[in-house]
């Protein structure tokens, strides 16, 4: 599938270009290729959380690797995304184990809150609801991702609440 | 080593597979194989077509294999005895895949150019049921533009990955690969880039289905309408040995010269197979032979031809007398004193 | 109280930081092995205790240790898995989270009995916290001098990285999880060559859950006859058992493998019983590819024996009547649970998960989930139960990898054990369009309407 070029202004900071670096230490000299997953993770994370094709480019560049080796490994994790998404993105776990716990309703509870269907972005670009797979975290469920965080044990106060942090600007999406 | 396929005992190298094996066999007992390329390294145990099952695993080791395995990556074993078209469970199996490999796949043979020399439709032939008990919607892919040579048909695609291995292992700089993942898994170039090298041709012909065919062919002619020769020509890239398939005395496609598994002896350059297409460019040596029961055979050579007579207007009365047992209408509508027929 | 082995210390303050674990008796282990012991003396102790892959397949530990190609010359590698993503288990991530070190003392001394001198833990990439904690765990250990250049003196050298996944459950089959290690596409290899022999850039490598290498300490410190004592049969030591769905104490716990599941769902200890006291539906023992279980099978095997957890007593009856104990995902099912619905979402898991390389995961698993989604939806017609047993019967052992068999395994058994509640979906449309249909009136209630015999 053809994807659409979305314009992306990169950014390789010095302090992206040192951790890119020491990752790419920690696999022998001529197996560059294998930091792929742990850089494209880093580089996603400074810019917006998705990557473009000029993107996944510079990332093949930096490991020395064709493009299309980046474009199959990025449309095969689910982490990666391909096009611009939602600041605060709240990943659901929609499996069994969470869905026994209600899940489904908070999903519908916050939709409605932010007038948004699943998958669509708010229209401030702020906020997007996405339904995933099992997160690991079933004996806390409900519960949904956020960034690189879990939030558990779910309410439909606790997501009111989260939201409020959002707009509010409380909330820190990744650990650097 | 000494292996025995459906009671047929060879002997055979070690690392020799056992698909190699029931190749040199030949005949009734070799598996079908959508994803192996003997050509391609690192090619074979996707489609799962070629499952066999080992009822002897050696003679040091003679318990069987408890899973069915694909012939094309498993290794033969000194006194291995090997069940594949003898037994029921792997007879099953290639059902069961064919009909895997159907379901979503959209049955367009009518206007397909692979129609005559496609390996799927010999599967479904050999394995397949006329009735699907596919009833959802089938899955369908964006269509991809990738150059003026070839085209991508990607709802016809198998995923055998042979092109990705044509590219990787015949080019430099491969641009095309498999994206997404699951069953929308699909071959693409992500950014619609030509697939534009001088060995990009050679993913047409191991192509298995009608997913990558030769543009500068499409639509031209049936592939049976088309009388193969084996010709050559002298080429400063590849071998130059080629099949050109003509109708009259036009070339209307230049393929390799593809044996009796549909493998090709050599890989040839785009130059050979899209450029030239005069008579005049090509040595001819002869009319190229294809197995007794191929398609392309039905229009060249010397078989007889039954007289088919169509019932046309029989036909049509048989349907309109279903038709109105369908609908439970009396058979004479005039006839009062017969209600109930 | 039973025996702890992992989770003893959890409770102790700080206990995630170096100096703490390592006041508490941490890293005894590493200097047991290299000082007293040899590599193959090590392997010698983990195979007399006993021990078993914890993630799933059950597959003794030392004996995998022992494959592993160590006449090639090639550099060898430990690779841990903590793609923890099967549904039902979180275990993994709390062995992680609150005591990092225990995992790396174990990596540390698994590798030193492997001869490796370049080891990964391997973490799905939701975990992105749990990663920020191990990589700040190995700084630590090796600032104290338990990582690096000829470890405590003894020669022995270990490089530990961690290594993060990015969203694909398949990446826990050991295969595919090497693949993604070398920055490709999750697809699972063809095997043999197995990974003893060719893994990591075709080295010879060892691929181990979290869980049992965390292991590893204790048997090296207690001697692998002491590990095991404890458990029952073949089934030696602890498990961690993660314990989620309709029960009062969700969470993990560790138990002595050989208690009864009768115990373990109801003693205040454990799981105290059912939650807002509904009546026990289902249970799935082992995470979301082992077969599911009803009420009467759950604390009695068919034998009218005890259900115990361990390997051989939860999968009693094979997949007739009963399970496995797979990596210890624990989900509990109350009476307004519906087994389809949850049926279509295990198989809305698989479809979402499967790699595509072969096909009959690729087309079966879409094709399941279309089907049980029909079903649920009130569009199933009747023939689609025999439709979907025969998809998954052509989907089994035909794979690559196990995940056709464990997106198989679900919907056979479902139906096996469940069957009325399909027919009651497919002929009740009507009674079940909203998704709480069972909570108003459980299927107990409605139970006789399927019963009668339709023309």
């Amino acid at each position: 599938m053809v994807h659409t070029r979305y314009k992306q202004e990169i950014n390789m900071t010095e302090t992206l270009m040192n951790r890119i670096n020491e990752l790419i230490s920690h696999y022998p000299e001529d197996k560059r290729k294998s930091a792929l997953l742990p850089v494209l993770h880093e580089v996603q994370d400074a810019h917006d959380n998705w990557l473009s094709i000029d993107l996944m480019d510079k990332v093949a560049e930096i490991l020395q690797i064709k493009p299309i080796e980046v474009y199959e490994v990025v449309s095969f994790y689910t982490m990666y995304n391909q096009k611009p998404i939602g600041k605060y993105m709240f990943e659901f776990c929609q499996t069994s184990p969470c869905c026994l716990n209600g899940v489904e309703d908070l999903m519908d509870y916050t939709c409605e809150k932010l007038g948004v269907k699943v998958g669509e972005p708010t229209a401030d670009g702020l906020f997007e609801v996405r339904g995933v797979e099992c997160l690991g975290a079933c004996g806390y469920a409900p519960m949904m991702q956020l960034g690189d965080f879990y939030k558990e044990h779910l309410t439909k106060e606790k997501i009111d609440q989260l939201i409020t942090d959002c707009k509010d600007d409380k909330i820190i999406l990744h650990d650097k | 080593m000494k292996v025995t396929i459906d009671g047929q005992e060879i002997e055979v190298e070690a690392g020799t597979t056992i698909l190699q094996a029931a190749r040199m066999i030949g005949g009734e007992v070799v598996p079908p194989a959508m994803c192996y390329y003997s050509k391609l390294k690192g090619s074979g145990g996707k489609c799962r077509c070629c499952l066999v099952d080992v009822t002897k695993g050696s003679d040091a080791d003679p318990r069987p294999m408890p899973k069915l395995m694909a012939s094309c990556v498993t290794g033969c074993q000194d006194g291995m005895e090997i069940a594949s078209k003898a037994s029921p469970r792997v007879q099953e199996a290639r059902k069961s895949v064919t009909e895997f490999l159907l379901i979503n796949h959209p049955l367009d043979c009518p206007v397909c150019d692979q129609a005559g020399e496609c390996d799927l439709q010999n599967l479904s032939f050999e394995h397949g049921k006329s009735a699907t008990r596919f009833i959802e919607e089938k899955r369908t892919f964006e269509p991809e533009d990738i150059g003026p040579n070839i085209q991508l048909h990607m709802n016809r695609c198998i995923l055998c990955q042979r092109c990705v291995q044509v590219a990787d292992q015949l080019t430099d700089n491969r641009v095309h690969g498999v994206m997404d993942r699951g069953d929308h898994a699909n071959i693409s170039t992500c950014i619609s880039k030509a697939i534009d090298n001088e060995f990009s041709g050679n993913m047409i012909d191991v192509c298995p289905v009608g997913a990558l065919t030769d543009k500068t062919f499409r639509f031209k002619s049936r592939v049976w309408f088309n009388k193969p020769y084996n010709a050559h020509r002298d080429c400063d890239k590849c071998c130059g040995k080629t099949t050109v398939w003509m109708f009259g005395n036009e070339i209307q496609r230049v393929t390799g010269r593809k044996d009796e598994y549909h493998e090709v002896e050599e890989f040839i350059c785009n130059g050979c197979r899209f450029d030239h297409k005069e008579v005049s460019d090509w040595v001819i040596e002869g009319p190229r032979k294809f197995e007794k029961d191929s398609v392309i055979n039905q229009n060249n050579y010397t078989q007889k031809l039954e007289k088919v007579e169509i019932a046309t207007e029989k036909n049509i009365l048989l349907g309109r007398d279903q038709d109105r047992k369908k609908i439970s209408m009396v058979s004479n509508p005039l006839d009062t004193n017969n209600k109930n027929s | 109280m039973s025996q702890k082995i992992l989770l003893d210390k959890i409770n102790i303050p700080g206990i995630k930081t170096y100096e703490v674990y390592r006041q508490n008796g941490g890293y005894a282990s590493v200097e047991k092995a290299l000082k007293t012991l040899t590599p193959d003396e090590v392997v010698e102790e983990v195979k007399t205790s006993g021990l078993r892959g914890r993630g799933g397949a059950g597959f003794p530990a030392g004996m995998k240790w022992s494959f592993i190609d160590k006449k090639s010359g090639k550099p060898r590698h430990l690779v841990c898995n903590a793609d923890e993503s099967e549904p039902g288990t979180f275990k993994d991530r709390y062995l992680m989270e609150l005591i990092p070190h225990l995992l790396i003392e174990g990596m540390i001394t698994s590798s030193y009995a492997l001869g490796a001198n370049r080891s990964y833990i391997y973490i799905r990439g939701e975990y992105m916290w749990v990663y920020k904690i191990l990589e700040r765990a190995i700084n630590e250990a090796k600032a104290a001098g338990f990582l690096g250049k000829n470890i405590l003196g003894s020669g022995f050298d270990l490089e530990l990285y961690v290594h993060c996944g990015a969203g694909a459950y398949i990446c826990g089959e050991e295969t595919a999880l090497i693949e993604s290690l070398e920055g490709k596409r999750g697809n699972p290899r063809i095997k043999p060559p197995f990974p003893a022999i060719s893994g990591l850039w075709a080295n010879p490598t060892v691929v181990n859950n979290v869980e049992t290498i965390s292991a590893v300490p204790w048997i090296v410190n207690n001697s692998g006859a002491e590990y095991a004592k404890i458990g029952i049969g073949r089934s030696t030591g602890t498990k961690l058992i993660s314990a989620s769905g309709h029960v009062k104490n969700p969470g993990v716990y560790e138990i002595e493998m050989g208690l009864s599941v009768y115990e373990f769902m109801n003693s205040d200890e454990y799981l105290g019983g059912m939650s807002s006291d509904r009546p026990l539906k289902a249970f799935v023992p082992g995470g979301s590819s082992v077969p599911v279980l009803p009420a009467h099978l759950i604390y009695k095997t068919a034998a009218g024996e005890d259900r115990l957890m361990s390997y051989e007593s939860l999968s009693d009856g094979g997949f007739a009547t009963g399970s496995m104990l797979g990596s210890g995902g624990f989900i509990v099912y109350n009476d307004t649970s519906c087994i389809v619905r949850n049926t279509w979402n295990f198989s809305r898991f698989y479809h979402h998960e499967s790699c595509g390389q072969c096909t009959p995961c690729r087309e079966g698993t879409g094709w399941m989930e279309k089907v049980l989604h029909r079903i649920e939806n009130g569009h199933g017609r009747e023939e689609d139960i025999e439709l979907l047993l025969s998809i998954q019967s052509k989907i089994e052992g035909n794979t690559i990898c196990p995940l056709g068999d464990a997106a198989a395994w679900p919907v056979a058994a479902a139906i096996r054990h469940f069957r009325e509640e399909f027919e009651y979906h497919i002929r009740f449309p009507e009674k079940i369009k909203n998704r709480d249909h069972f909570v108003a009136e459980p299927f107990e209630k409605v139970k006789h309407l399927v019963s009668k015999v339709i023309v």
